[in-house]
């Protein structure tokens, strides 16, 4: 597989090594009252889809950026590719807009 | 301890020089070196003052910049690697700390890393069997981290025919002999 890299352009995947589901991005707060079942989920519970997939993935030996990689997990496609601090900024601005 | 003498990343007591049909490599043990890592939101004020203390202006991604007796290459966001020579800058690490203060965090590199300089034609070619680094479109005045023999290296294009390579120093000797078995396989 090839990762097309925001900042490096394509790379080859054996640069990378994978973490798993970008949900893991959303880590709860260990402060709230529900924490225990809060980690819980996020311990535990994943969507495991046979096609589009949000995945962390990490640039190793490169310039070691964190990547969230939307990739078909049945042809192996990858369809976007997006550093992991962008999608964090984002769902942090959208977070506080509400 | 006051018998202690320097030796290079292979161990010997001067760089080691390797001439294989058109290829050269070199070790290098003269370069100091430091990582330049700009705290969040600061990386514009270490831009500013490097500019204004050495006259060096940080490179965008996958780039170096020369600014003598300093140079730097990209390694990461917000992330420089900055070498000078050895002889006047030991302190090199120190010395941009003094410069930079808050906005970025130093970490002295020099004794981490080895460092061989390739040249000659051919050079592609070599490259080619050992990375998959685009050796071919590269620049000069690039860098490229990537993996060779295994290792995570960087790869700097210094000029057409001359590219650094930077590797773990503790794996100076598999990197030599990765590029030994490269050159000769061209030679």
């Amino acid at each position: 597989m090839i990762i097309d890299h925001p900042l490096l352009g394509p790379r080859d995947a054996q640069e990378f090594t994978y973490l798993g589901d970008a949900s893991l991005i959303n880590r709860p707060d260990w402060q709230s009252e529900n924490a225990l079942s809060e980690f819980h989920d996020y311990l535990y519970l994943r969507d495991n889809p046979a096609g589009e997939h949000r995945e962390l993935w990490y640039h190793e030996q490169g310039d070691r950026s964190w990547l969230v990689v939307t990739r078909n997990t049945t042809t192996h496609e990858i369809l976007n590719v997006e550093l992991a601090h962008d999608v964090a900024k984002a769902a942090a601005a959208e977070r506080s807009a509400q | 301890m006051h018998k202690l003498k320097p030796i290079t990343p292979l161990g010997g007591n001067t760089p080691r020089q390797d001439v294989i049909g058109t290829i050269t490599i070199t070790e290098v043990a003269d370069q100091a070196l430091a990582s330049v890592a700009a705290r969040r939101g600061q990386a514009n004020v270490v831009r500013q003052k490097l500019s204004d203390q050495i006259g060096l202006s940080l490179p965008d991604v996958g780039n170096a910049a020369d600014a003598a007796p300093f140079s730097a290459f990209w390694t990461g966001p917000d992330q420089w690697m900055i070498t000078a020579p050895h002889e006047s800058h030991e302190l090199l690490a120190s010395e941009l700390k003094k410069t930079l203060g808050d906005s970025a965090s130093v970490v002295e590199q020099t004794d981490g890393w080895c460092r061989f300089d390739v040249a000659g034609a051919g050079l592609c070619d070599l490259f080619e069997r050992l990375s998959n680094a685009p050796v071919r479109t590269m620049a000069s005045g690039t860098a490229i981290r990537t993996t060779a023999e295994h290792l995570g290296v960087f790869l700097w294009r210094l000029a057409e025919e001359r590219i650094a390579v930077i590797a773990p120093r503790s794996s100076a000797g598999s990197l030599h002999h990765g590029l030994l078995a490269a050159a000769k396989s061209i030679a």
